[in-house]
């Protein structure tokens, strides 16, 4: 008698709450956004529990801004408890004097994209830990 | 560019009308840094008072406060300053870190509620200070992003810095950690909690007026 071949497909893997997604954003994800834009956009993902490795640098004044939009969600949006963030630059210390113009005026047209910030859920990244040269990252055990 | 624009405004008529002598003074940092050990020390040794109260527990500064007419004086010349203790600069806040140090729910609750309005405040105020110490932990690594945004914000604004690398009276202090991560600035090494090398700070901050 023959028996029926067993069907070989693969069942969609569920993505559960459990699950850590890593959000890679270009940096031309972010280029022509405002600063409000940007935030929004920052903080749609990180309420989404996931974690973000943006190409390039946002400005310290973007920075602040994140914080002060996370600290007014801690206590209004469930288990949320802010953000971790750092940010490791290309730049290195022994450039010369040509090259860290050359840098600048590129900063100014096109953005800091030689670096990357990586930015998580304080529910989920226990700790960022950074020195000039390397950047590691914790995250909770649940 | 507005904004820029309007800063730019404020400080010129603040510059013009501003009472001669007094200077905002403010203190940031990350929690825990010794922000409000360091204000008390200074009011203690030039008006022989405390600004406010100090724990192991972060956010022990919830509030902005003030102590006016803080007037310090070198070589003859006596320097007013209004004192501005901020709320530590926090990323995140986790009401059961408090629950470690003995309080109960609702109270950690409340407690993380006034932390992060606390936070919001410091990042408002940073509009308004003259001159800001930044005090740093270091015991800890420097490397924090809190440092690294509130220097750069205060950058951006053109206010002058000095960054005291407070707690050298512990074995793990390590300055020069402190000064390799921001080479720019001056770094001095206290210990506002024992007044160590406190006549340092007080020759860094009348070179710190100077910027202004």
């Amino acid at each position: 008698m023959a028996t029926k071949k067993k069907r070989s497909v693969r069942k969609p893997k569920k993505i559960g709450k459990k699950d850590l997604t890593i959000h890679f954003m270009p940096y031309s994800e972010i280029a022509n956004k405002n600063v409000i834009e940007r935030i929004k956009k920052i903080m749609g993902l990180i309420l989404d529990k996931k974690i973000i490795i943006l190409q390039g640098k946002l400005k310290p004044e973007e920075e602040v801004r994140l914080i002060e939009n996370s600290m007014t969600l801690i206590g209004n949006i469930k288990d949320f408890q802010g953000i971790e963030i750092a940010a490791i630059s290309g730049e290195s210390e022994n450039t010369t004097l040509f090259h860290k113009i050359r840098h600048n005026i590129a900063k100014i047209l096109i953005g800091e994209q030689d670096a990357i910030t990586i930015i998580g859920p304080a529910s989920i990244v226990k700790e960022i830990t950074q020195d000039p040269k390397k950047i590691e990252l914790m995250l909770q055990r649940k | 560019m507005i904004k820029i624009i309007k800063n730019f405004a404020r400080r010129i008529f603040s510059g013009l009308f501003k009472k001669k002598g007094e200077i905002k003074l403010g203190f940031y940092g990350s929690p825990n840094a010794g922000k409000t050990s360091l204000a008390n020390r200074i009011c203690q040794d030039w008006l022989g008072e405390d600004l406010g109260s100090v724990s192991k527990m972060p956010h022990e500064t919830r509030e902005i406060q003030i102590k006016e007419k803080v007037i310090l004086e070198k070589d003859g010349k006596k320097i007013e300053f209004k004192l501005i203790d901020t709320p530590g600069i926090a990323t995140k806040i986790d009401f059961e870190e408090f629950m470690k140090f003995g309080l109960k729910r609702k109270e950690a609750q409340n407690r993380a509620k006034e932390a992060t309005q606390g936070i919001i405040e410091s990042i408002k105020w940073l509009d308004d200070m003259d001159a800001v110490i930044i005090l740093i932990d270091s015991t800890m690594n420097p490397y924090s992003q809190v440092n690294i945004t509130i220097i750069g914000n205060l950058v951006a604004r053109k206010i002058p810095v000095l960054i005291a690398a407070n707690k050298i009276d512990l074995k793990k202090s390590n300055i020069k950690k402190v000064q390799g991560a921001f080479p720019e600035y001056d770094v001095i090494g206290i210990s506002a909690k024992n007044g160590d090398n406190i006549e340092e700070f007080y020759e860094g901050l009348f070179k710190l007026v100077k910027k202004i």
